[in-house]
C-alpha cells in the first residue's frame, strides 16, 4: 500500500479538481466511470453488434461493409431436409454441437450434482482433517482447463498408463480418444472431475447452515438415518440445490476448453460443443463466417437467458427458504 | 441400499468409530486418489527422458538406461546385462550394433569385446530424474517469453481489476447519486452474459481498438469484472459510514477517503478478489485464443494448446510446460486455500 501512494498521490490533484467543479455526489460517477466505460465496450457493445453481426451475411468483419441478408443466417443453421434425420440438415455440424452439448449438459451436471452431494455429506461428517480433505476435491478446480485436459490426454493416450494397466490384464488396449463412445466419456468425466469441488463445496457449506438441534432433537426421536436425510437434510439442502444444478447447467451448456484440448472436438464431431461450433465457425476456419458464428452464440444467449431466469428465481426461492429457517 | 444411506445421513459420530466410518474414509481416499494420482503421474513423467516417456509399458519411477564412460571412446556407452557363452551373467557396454548381432565391451578392460545376440542383452536402468526437460525449455524454446507474458497479463490485470472495481464499488456503496440503481443493476446484469455469447463483436471491439495481438487486448475487456464489483460493494457497505464523515471534517478529499479509508479497510475482501483474479487471468484461455494468434504473444495456456497440437507432440517438454504452468496455482492453493474456499461458500463465485 505505502509503495503505491506515489501513484496515488499523483491521482490526487485531477480528482480534487472534479471534486469542486462536479460536487460530492457527481463525483461518483468518475469513480464508477472506467468500469462502465469498460463493460459498455467491451460487453453491452458487443451484444448490440452481435444482433448486427447475425442478420448480415458475407466475411467482412466490419458490420458496416455487410450486406443485411435477414434471417437467412438463421436458416442456414436450423434448415433440415428431414428433421429425423440429422445429415439433410444444411449445417449438420452445427445440430450435432446443439444435440451433444445437450446431451453433456444433462449427464455431466446430473452426475456431477449426485457426486457433489455424496462428498459433501461425508465431508460434513465427523472426520479427521477435513480442511485437507476438502481441499483434495477442491485443487482440481484452481487448475487451467489446457492444464486438465493435458493431464488426461496423457494418460489416456494409446501408450498411455490406462493402456498399460488393460494390458498387465491381459485385456487389448482402447482407443480412449479416437472411440467416439469413450471419448465423449471421457469429455464427461474430465470436466466432473475438474469441477466438482466448486460444487462440493457450495452444498457442504449449505449443510453447515442447517442447525444442529434440528439433528439433536432426530436422534432423540429415534428418527433412522434414512428418515434425517430425507425429513432433515435434503429439504433444508434443496434451495442449495436447485443453485447449484442451476449454475452447473449454465457452465456445462458452455462447455468448451477443456474438452476441445482434450479431443479436439474429435472424433468426427463427437465431442464438438456449440461454443466449439462458434469458434471453428467464427475464427479456426479458412473463412471466417462471423454472421453464422454470431448466429449461434445468439442460440446459445436464449438458451443461457432461460437458465439464468430459473437461477433467479432458484436464488429468491433459496432466500425465502433461508428467512423461513 | 438402506446401508449404504446409513453411511450418508451420519453427521454426528457416537464416540467411537464405526463401519460407516470407515466407509468414509474410504471414500475419501478413493478421492484423494482418483484426483491427485493423474498429477503424481504428471509430475512423474515430466521428469523422464525422451527415450524413457516413449517407453511402453510406462513405469511410475523416471528409469532410464545406464550409461559409461569407456576408455577409448568419446561418448558414453549404454550399458546392458549379458550372458556369456559360459552362462555368466556380466554388465557389459556396447560399442556398436550390425543386424541382430552387438559388439560389448568390457567397462573395466576395454580389450574384452564380445559379440552377442541383441536378444540376450537387456538394459541397465538406473533412476534418473530428467531435470534437463525444464531447463531445455528456457533454451530450445521461447518458453521464457511465454512465461513472461502470462505473469504480465496475470499481474497487470489484477491490479487494474482490483483499482477499477474498488473505484466502482466504492461509489455504489458509500454515494447516493441519480442513477446508482441503474448502474448496479447493469452491472449485475452482465453477471449474466458470459464472454461467450459475443466472441465475434469482442474481436471486432478488440481489433478496432488495435489491440489484436497485443497484451493489453486481454487484459482490458476483463477488467472490470462484476464479480469483484459485486462482493466489493458487499462489503464495503459494512464499513461505518460515520468514518467518512470525520475525515470530511477534516478536509480530506473523497479521493484520499478512498485509498486512505476505504481501501485498506476492505483489505480481506480486495485479497479475495486479487486470488481470484489471479486465477482467472492465469487460466484464461478462449479471450487469449482468438485476440493473440501470434506466437511472440502467445500466454503459457495458448503455447500448451499450440505445442500438443502438433504432429509429433514431444511430450517430455510438453508434460514439464504443464507441470510449470500448474505451479503458481498450486502455491495459491496451498498457502490460501482457507480464503478461497470461504470467499467461494460465501460469494458463490468461481
Amino acid at each position: 500500500m505505502r509503495a503505491l501512494a506515489p501513484l496515488f498521490n499523483l491521482l490526487e490533484w485531477p480528482f480534487r479538481l472534479a471534486q469542486r467543479w462536479l460536487g460530492t455526489s457527481r463525483l461518483a460517477w468518475l469513480f464508477v466511470g472506467p468500469n462502465l466505460l469498460i463493460f459498455g465496450v467491451f460487453t453491452f457493445l458487443p451484444i448490440l453488434i452481435n444482433i448486427a453481426y447475425a442478420l448480415t451475411g458475407g466475411v467482412k468483419l466490419m458490420p458496416m461493409e455487410r450486406p443485411y441478408t435477414g434471417l437467412e443466417n438463421f436458416q442456414i443453421l436450423f434448415e433440415c431436409g428431414n428433421y429425423l434425420d440429422l445429415s439433410t440438415c444444411r449445417k449438420d455440424v452445427f445440430w450435432r454441437a446443439l444435440w451433444n452439448t445437450a446431451k453433456f449438459s444433462l449427464i455431466q451436471v446430473g452426475l456431477m450434482v449426485l457426486l457433489s452431494l455424496v462428498t459433501a455429506l461425508v465431508l460434513n461428517r465427523k472426520i479427521l482433517g477435513r480442511g485437507f480433505w476438502r481441499g483434495v476435491f477442491f485443487y482440481p478446480v484452481l487448475l487451467s482447463p489446457v492444464v486438465v485436459a493435458l493431464i488426461w490426454k496423457w494418460l489416456l493416450q494409446s501408450q498411455g498408463v490406462f493402456n498399460a494397466g488393460l494390458a498387465a490384464l491381459g485385456a487389448p488396449p482402447v482407443e480412449w480418444l479416437t472411440d467416439a463412445g469413450w471419448a465423449f466419456f471421457w469429455a464427461v468425466f474430465v470436466s466432473i472431475w475438474a469441477h466438482m469441488g466448486f460444487y462440493t463445496l457450495i452444498l457442504l457449506a449449505g449443510l453447515q447452515a442447517i442447525p444442529k438441534d434440528l439433528y439433536e432433537a432426530a436422534e432423540m426421536d429415534r428418527a433412522t438415518p434414512w428418515r434425517t436425510l430425507t425429513r432433515i437434510t435434503l429439504p433444508l439442502l434443496l434451495p442449495n440445490l436447485i443453485v447449484v444444478l442451476v449454475l452447473a447447467m449454465i457452465r456445462a451448456v458452455q462447455v468448451f476448453d477443456e474438452v476441445f484440448v482434450l479431443t479436439g472436438g474429435g472424433p468426427g464431431s463427437a465431442t464438438t460443443f456449440i461454443v466449439q461450433f462458434i469458434y471453428q465457425t467464427g475464427f479456426a476456419e479458412q473463412i471466417h463466417l462471423y454472421g453464422l458464428a454470431a448466429a449461434a452464440s445468439l442460440t446459445l444467449a436464449v438458451a443461457l437467458i432461460v437458465l439464468t431466469l430459473l437461477q433467479l428465481k432458484a436464488t429468491r426461492a433459496s432466500q425465502a427458504g433461508e428467512r423461513a429457517h | 441400499m438402506t446401508r449404504l444411506l446409513t453411511f450418508l445421513t451420519r453427521t454426528r459420530g457416537r464416540g467411537r468409530l464405526d463401519w460407516t466410518d470407515g466407509l468414509s474414509y474410504l471414500y475419501l481416499v478413493i478421492g484423494l486418489f482418483t484426483m491427485f494420482a493423474p498429477i503424481v503421474w504428471l509430475v512423474m513423467s515430466s521428469l523422464k527422458t525422451e527415450s524413457a516417456i516413449g517407453q511402453y509399458p510406462p513405469t511410475f519411477l523416471p528409469y532410464t538406461q545406464k550409461q559409461v564412460v569407456v576408455a577409448g571412446h568419446d561418448k558414453p556407452l549404454p550399458l546392458f546385462r549379458i550372458t556369456d557363452p559360459q552362462g555368466r551373467e556380466l554388465e557389459m557396454a556396447q560399442v556398436s550394433r550390425i543386424g541382430i548381432m552387438a559388439t560389448m565391451v568390457d567397462p573395466a578392460d576395454p580389450s574384452q569385446t564380445l559379440q552377442v545376440n541383441i536378444r540376450q542383452r537387456t538394459p541397465v536402468q538406473e533412476i534418473r530424474f530428467a531435470t534437463s526437460n525444464y531447463t531445455e525449455l528456457f533454451e530450445k524454446f521461447t518458453f521464457g517469453r511465454y512465461l513472461w507474458n502470462s505473469v504480465f497479463i496475470t499481474v497487470v490485470a489484477t491490479a487494474l481489476t482490483l483499482l477499477v472495481n474498488s473505484m466502482a464499488a466504492f461509489a455504489l456503496s458509500k454515494y447516493r447519486f441519480t442513477g446508482q440503481k441503474t448502474v448496479f443493476l447493469l452491472i449485475i446484469a452482465t453477471l449474466m452474459i458470459p464472454p461467450t455469447i459475443s466472441l465475434v463483436p469482442v474481436f471486432l471491439v478488440i481489433n478496432s481498438v488495435g489491440l489484436l495481438n497485443s497484451l493489453w487486448g486481454v487484459i482490458l475487456p476483463a477488467i472490470a469484472t462484476p464479480t469483484g464489483v459485486f462482493l466489493l460493494r458487499q462489503y464495503m457497505l459494512t464499513i461505518p459510514d460515520e468514518l467518512l464523515e470525520a475525515a470530511r471534517m477534516d478536509h480530506a478529499s473523497e479521493w484520499r477517503i478512498y485509498w486512505r479509508i476505504i481501501l485498506p479497510l476492505a483489505a480481506p475482501a480486495l485479497a479475495v478478489l486479487a486470488i481470484f483474479s489471479v486465477m482467472w487471468r492465469w487460466n484464461d484461455f478462449l479471450l487469449p485464443l482468438i485476440v493473440l494468434s501470434k506466437s511472440e504473444v502467445f500466454t503459457l495456456q495458448l503455447a500448451l494448446n499450440a505445442f500438443q497440437g502438433e504432429l509429433n507432440t514431444q511430450w517430455h517438454y510438453l508434460l514439464a510446460m504443464t507441470v510449470i504452468t500448474l505451479v503458481p496455482v498450486t502455491l495459491v492453493f496451498a498457502f490460501l486455500q482457507r480464503y478461497i474456499t470461504t470467499g467461494i461458500a460465501s460469494a458463490g463465485v468461481k
